[in-house]
Order: C-alpha cells, then structure tokens, then sequence
C-alpha cells in the first residue's frame, strides 16, 4: 500500500506515572495544538488526584533510586541518552511541531538534550566529591560531609521549551538520586509525555520520574502544599503563580528553586551544577578518633 | 518536682563554692541601638529591660527597635556595602582576624556576661561558646581572600545587605555563625539579637569599633519579634539569616516567598540519640547527658528522644539515673555547676506544661533529687519512661532539660523511629560495630549525625536540617553560599 492511501495511527497521549501510563483519573482530556493552532492530540487533562498519585509512586521509588549506587545511576542516565538517539526523528518532530521550530533547529534542541542526559550521567558519581569531603575540625574528630538526595521533588517545566527546558530540569533532579514528579509545558505537552516512553525502556525503576500533562496552576497547586513532597522547582511558574507557590511550600519547608527570568534561561548552555545541588542535602557524620599512644615522634 | 527515688551516692566530700568573678564585665544602666557604628536611641523611645534568669536580677535597659529603626539600619548597611564589598579581600580579612582576636582577649569578660544575661553555666560560656566565637571569625577571615577557590565560580559577588536574626540560646555564638561568613563574603549585616539576651552582641558592638571596622558594616538592633519580622519584610535587605522556632521560620519563608531574597534557616529539632546493645554505656550515658543536658537542653540539635535497645534498657536506665544525681543544678557563675538557669519566664512555662502534658499521657517522670533556688527560672533535669511515639513528649520540641525514653529492637526499628518526626536537625549513635554506625547513619534523615559523641561542633563543620530543621547550612564551605550570588 503506498504513503497517500494508508491512514496513519494516531497516538493516545498518556500520564507516566510509577512506571505505568494511565490515563487521567479525572477521565478529562485537553485539545493539544502545534503552533498554528492545527490540532495535534488530546492530552490528559490531570487532576489533583493524579498529582497525589505521582507523589506515592514518587516515595516508593525513592529508596531504591537513592540508594542505588551513583555509578548505577550514571549507567542509566546515559542509557536514556542512548534510547531517544535511536527515536530522534521522532523527538525532532514532536518539538517542530510543539514550538513551531524548523525540522533543523528542533534537531538542535532535541541533540542538545540528548547530550543534557550525557553530561548529568557523568555527574552522578563525581557530585560528592565536588561539595562534599572532610572537615579539618579541631579535635580529636572524623568527620565527613555528603550531599544526600532531599527526596521528592515537584519539577514545574518551563513553559516554552517542551524538550530541552523538560530535559534540563529534570536530569538533574534524578541524577542525584531525588525523585521527581513533573508537570510538562501546559502549551506544548506531547514531548513530555513521549519521554515517558523512553524512560520506561532506560532501565529507570517506575516512579523516579512521574509526568503529568494538564494546567500547571490546577496541578502545581496540590504538590506545593503535599506534605511528603520535598522540594518545588519553580522554573515553569509565572511571578503571581511562583510566589502563591512558594506560600503553599513554606508549609513543611519545601525546598523552593525559584524561577530564574525567563529572558536569562538559555537552556542550550552548560549548565552549572546549581540545580543539583538546589536538591541536595549535606550531612555531616562525626566520630572520635582516639588516639593511638602518647604524642611524639615514632612513626 | 517529682523527686522519686533518687539514688543519690553521697559525696566524700562537698563541693565549696567556685564563683567567678562579675567584677570583669562593666555593663552600663543603659544601651541604645548599634546603627551605622553609633549607638543610638530608638526613634520611638521605648526601652525594655533584660534580666538574668538566674537571679531575676535587671542587669541593663535596652533601646526597642521599631519599624523606623530597621529602616535606617538597613539604610547604614546598603551606605556601607559599597565600599566594603569592594575591599580587597585580605583586607577584609584582616578586619575579621582583629575581631577574633579581640574576642579572645576579651573572652572572659563576654562568658561572664553571656552567662548572666543567658543563665547557661560559665562552664560552657568559657570552654564552649567563646573558643567557638573565636574559631568561627578565625575560619572565615581566612576565606575573605580565597572565595575564588571555595567552589562557587571566580569572582563570587557578595549578595548586600543580610537581615540576621538569632536566638537566645547561643547569643554570642549565632552571633558569629552569621556574621562571620556575611563579612567574610563582602555582605554588610543588620543582626537582631534576641530579646531576653541582647547584651552580647552590644558587646560586640564595641568590638567592632575596637577593631576599627567601617561604620555601618554591622549594625545591631535589639528588641522583639517585631522588629526581627521588620528586619525580614525590609524591601532593600538581600539576604535572610534565620536561627529559631520552626513555626517563625515558616512565617519568614511567607513573608520572604516571592521576592528575590536568599534565605538561609536553621530551625527546631527533636534529635535521637539511638543507644545499640553493644555500646560503651558509660560512654553513652555520658553522651546522653551532654545531648540533652548541655545548654539546660535548649539546643535545637539536642539528642532529647533517647533510642535504647530492649536489652539493655534498665541497665542504661539505671546508670543514667545515677549520673543524672550527680549533675549539680545552680548558680551559672559557679565553674562547678552543670545545670544553670532556664532562660526566661515564658521559655520555663513552656517546658513546664510540655513536661506536665507529658505527664498526664500516661509517661512515667523522674527527676533527681535537687534543690531549687529561690529566685529565677528553674527546671530539674527530667527523664520520661515508657514514652510512645504518640506522646507528645517524644513528638514535640521542649526546648530544656527534659529527655524521652523510647526502645527499639533492631537497627530498622531503630532507623524508623528517629525518623519518625517531621524534623531532621540532628541523631546520635551508640555503638561498637563500624559497619552498623555507616549503615545507619546512612539512613538517618538528619543534617548532623554524631556517632559515639554528641554536641560537638566547629567552625570548619556544616551544620543544618533536613525537612522541618529548615534549609543551608552554617559554617565550613557549605556556609559561604548563603551569602554568595550563587
């Protein structure tokens, strides 16, 4: 059969949540445009239940995620990178079509978040050594800081870029062993949901990432005041939603990274590690040393 | 007091009386506010005095900050920031190793005077708090010309003007945690003291002048919780330094929510100390003390839900219950006192009702035998028993000389109870097994874990909470970001 007769399949667009795709509990979809305003698919409207939901998958992930060892993690941080390489045409026309880009500057945006995947993965096991090490205290001390994952934390992504901004804040979340429930781009939520796809085949245990499609403000609302949600990362808020936001978080002292202005964000450069280390803890072990024999010079 | 059967082992020979002397400190009848290196009255007028909680004694009148007091504060500070973010660094840093300097020189006088405004034993004034003040200007003074090499880029820029507020149960001592690495890092600093202890960091005041630090660099202006939430709300101040209650940390992190401040908060705590079948138990016992006995228990990081394995419960019991009758309860100024005074009124009232609480859920109270004086605010060191994790004793923060007894069977047990609490400051572990220490250890949700010690802290050390214990953290490294654009 040639190209023009045969129909094409349509996808139905679904959640990502503890390593399944649901639908909405809320049964509710949303019309979904490319920037034309040409229909594209519908996307599951999320509700409030679906965003608690994503935090119990979120918690149950986290002690098998924050445990695993770091170079565990980095092996399959690159193996995400390695899974949408293989699937890029597809990635290049979801963000074509979600920002109204070029099929070759989405190309740019969709290898730059590739090579995102790539740089965080070699992050995962240097990270402690880069802001953590011993103490030189005075006294008879050991003592020893690490960064610990904070635990669960609500991912808002940018609102513009679908893909690259998606990619940029939630590698490093997860990198460091933090789990993640992630509100994709209102607007522009299909490469989002798509990347849940590859997540579910990079050998990342169900639940460290959970994607929620829908309105950001209805979503974000039920995460910032969750009582086991442990961090906000606001990048994807307007000031007025941002500053609502970071009320609802002071409730358990949330972690907040707050918006940087949206005309700063330029997410095609390399990053720093800020926003690793935005979700990390330090902890600081201490034990005597003793001493062996009185001070002196044998050795 | 419940006074029950105390087993008190009757002394070979008594105690004499070892007072230090008060004639070091001169504190004036009165003190204004520090602003743009002047003392100056509060533009209201008002004045509130401070006593000590020893005695109840008035010991000086203090101006009270009002709303229009920040403002020029503030305004001193951002006046001052200019030229002092641009000072080369080691010249910042020498301004920094005088004043640590200075504190020591002076570091008699500033323990005798924090004990009497504090009620704390000079003890701990002395061979705590002061060496600590000292090493925490003398650390950061060194990173004043090294910032370029700290981590955070070259050329790290200072943030402004911190708005700084600290408690009362380590003026002096939070006094330097703040201050240090917010000069060190080029900030200019308007600190709050707290309100039933301002008298050392008016003290310092004059060390700043001392050491001929640019006026307006440090500005102090004492009074209460209204001019802390002032100091907080100020639209020109940069940066917010908090140490306090969990429920005004909340409240700041409000007011702070959509404004491009830093903030940086070190809250409450409610710390377990998990005792193992194999630990040394006069070790632990001693650990256990100083975890919840030190500073009369007001220490956010204190170890006050003491975790004990099943087996060696009554042992442990026992022998904590005769250290416990050796600790002697009195005058602070006394070098043998071990136990000195609560710090106010109201902080005595709270732990009075937690512990009657306590009480009446049905835990069982002991205390030791101990003469209560007179006058000033006095609370015995007090055990509770047959404590669940549902009692409020084991859930609240009591903030005095008051320990949960809790037990545990496994080190998951063990794991799951310390974490059980929505604060995440501090936890200690007691064992002789290295491999149980790491693990555990491990899985603590605490920002500080001390194993086979407790209560130790230092300059070079970050210090700070998880979840509800607030966020950053204080000292080494770690404690220059919060005054860094980073």
């Amino acid at each position: 059969m040639s190209d023009q007769n045969r129909l094409s399949v349509f996808k139905t667009y679904k959640l990502y949540v503890g390593g399944k795709f649901p639908r909405s509990e809320s049964g509710r979809v949303y019309e979904v445009s490319d920037a034309k305003g040409k229909w594209l698919a519908n996307a599951p409207l999320s509700s409030r239940k679906d965003a608690r939901d994503a935090v119990v998958a979120a918690r149950k992930a986290f002690g098998g995620w924050s445990g695993a060892t770091a170079y565990n993690r980095g092996q399959i941080l690159y193996r995400v990178a390695e899974m949408l390489e293989g699937r890029r045409d597809q990635y290049v026309a979801e963000v074509a079509d979600a920002e109204g880009l070029s099929k070759s500057k989405a190309g740019l945006q969709v290898d730059a978040a590739i090579d995102r995947w790539v740089w965080y993965a070699g992050w995962t096991d240097k990270i402690a050594q880069v802001v953590g090490g011993g103490n030189p205290v005075a006294g008879p001390f050991f003592n020893l800081s690490s960064p610990e994952p904070t635990g669960v934390v609500a991912v808002l992504a940018p609102q513009e870029s679908s893909f690259l901004g998606l990619v940029s804040v939630v590698a490093p979340v997860i990198a460091t062993g933090n789990t993640a429930v992630v509100i994709a781009s209102e607007k522009s939520p299909l490469p989002a949901l798509s990347l849940g796809e590859v997540l579910a085949t990079s050998d990342l245990p169900g639940g460290v990432v959970n994607i929620l499609s829908g309105r950001t403000a209805e979503i974000a609302a039920p995460l910032a005041a969750h009582q086991d949600v442990n961090a906000i990362d606001l990048a994807g808020a307007d000031e007025t939603l941002a500053k609502e936001l970071e009320v609802a978080a002071a409730d358990n002292l949330k972690r907040v990274l707050r918006p940087q202005p949206v005309d700063d964000v330029d997410w095609s450069a390399t990053p720093g590690t800020d926003r690793m280390t935005a979700f990390l803890e330090t902890k600081t072990v201490w034990h005597p040393t003793g001493a062996l024999g009185a001070s002196g010079s044998s050795y | 007091m419940a006074s029950a059967s105390a087993p008190t082992a009757a002394s070979a020979f008594e105690y004499a009386p070892a007072p230090e002397s008060r004639a070091v400190v001169d504190i004036a009848a009165s003190y204004g506010l520090f602003i743009d290196g002047e003392f100056t009255e509060a533009a209201e007028g008002k004045v509130f005095k401070t006593v000590s909680p020893s005695t109840e004694e008035v010991l000086s009148e203090v101006a009270e900050a009002g709303e229009a007091d920040v403002d020029r504060a503030v305004k001193a500070a951002r006046k001052a920031f200019e030229k002092w973010s641009a000072l080369p660094g080691p010249e910042r840093a020498k301004y920094l190793f005088r004043i640590a300097r200075i504190i020591q020189e002076r570091s008699r006088e500033l323990a005798v005077l924090e004990t009497l405004d504090n009620g704390k034993p000079i003890r701990e004034t002395r061979d705590a708090d002061l060496p600590l003040v000292a090493a925490h200007f003398f650390y950061y003074a060194g990173w004043a010309d090294k910032l370029d090499h700290a981590g955070y880029g070259a050329n790290p820029r200072p943030l402004g003007v911190a708005g700084q507020v600290i408690p009362w149960n380590f003026p002096l001592l939070m006094l330097a945690w703040k201050i240090a690495p917010a000069l060190a890092t080029g900030n200019t600093v308007v600190l709050k003291p707290a309100e039933t202890t301002p008298l050392s960091a008016l003290f310092f005041a004059d060390i700043c002048r001392q050491a001929g630090l640019p006026k307006g660099v440090v500005n102090i202006i004492t009074g209460d919780g209204r001019a802390g939430a002032a100091l907080v709300a100020h639209p020109d101040v940069n940066k917010v330094a908090f140490t306090g209650s969990t429920a005004v940390g909340k409240q700041i992190a409000r007011t702070v929510a959509g404004t491009r401040k830093k903030l940086t908060l070190e809250l409450g705590g409610k710390g377990a100390n998990i005792v193992f079948d194999d630990a040394p138990i006069d070790q632990a016992v001693e650990g256990v003390v100083n975890g919840i006995f030190f500073n009369q228990g007001q220490v956010c990081c204190a170890g006050s839900r003491l975790l004990v394995q099943e087996s060696i419960h009554d042992e442990l019991l026992d022998s904590l219950k005769r250290r416990l009758s050796t600790l002697r309860l009195g005058d602070p100024l006394d070098k043998n006192t071990d136990i000195g005074a609560i710090n106010s009124a109201e902080q005595l009232a709270r732990i009075t009702a937690l512990a009657d609480q306590g009480e009446a859920e049905g835990a069982e109270r002991w205390s030791p035998a101990c003469d209560i004086p007179e006058s000033g605010y006095w609370f015995a060191p007090t055990l509770f028993t047959n404590v669940t994790q549902a009692h409020t004793v084991a859930r609240d923060e009591i903030f005095g000389p008051v320990l949960s007894v809790l037990t545990f069977r496994t080190p998951d047990e063990a794991v799951a109870k310390a974490n059980n609490t929505p604060y995440g400051l501090s936890a200690g572990i007691w064992t002789e097994k290295g491999s149980r220490i790491l693990a555990v250890a491990n899985k603590l949700r605490a920002g500080v874990i001390w194993s086979n010690t407790f209560n130790k802290f230092d300059p070079t050390s970050p210090f700070g909470g998880y979840k509800e214990s607030g966020f950053g953290r204080e000292g080494g490294r770690h404690g220059l970001e919060a005054y860094l654009d980073v």
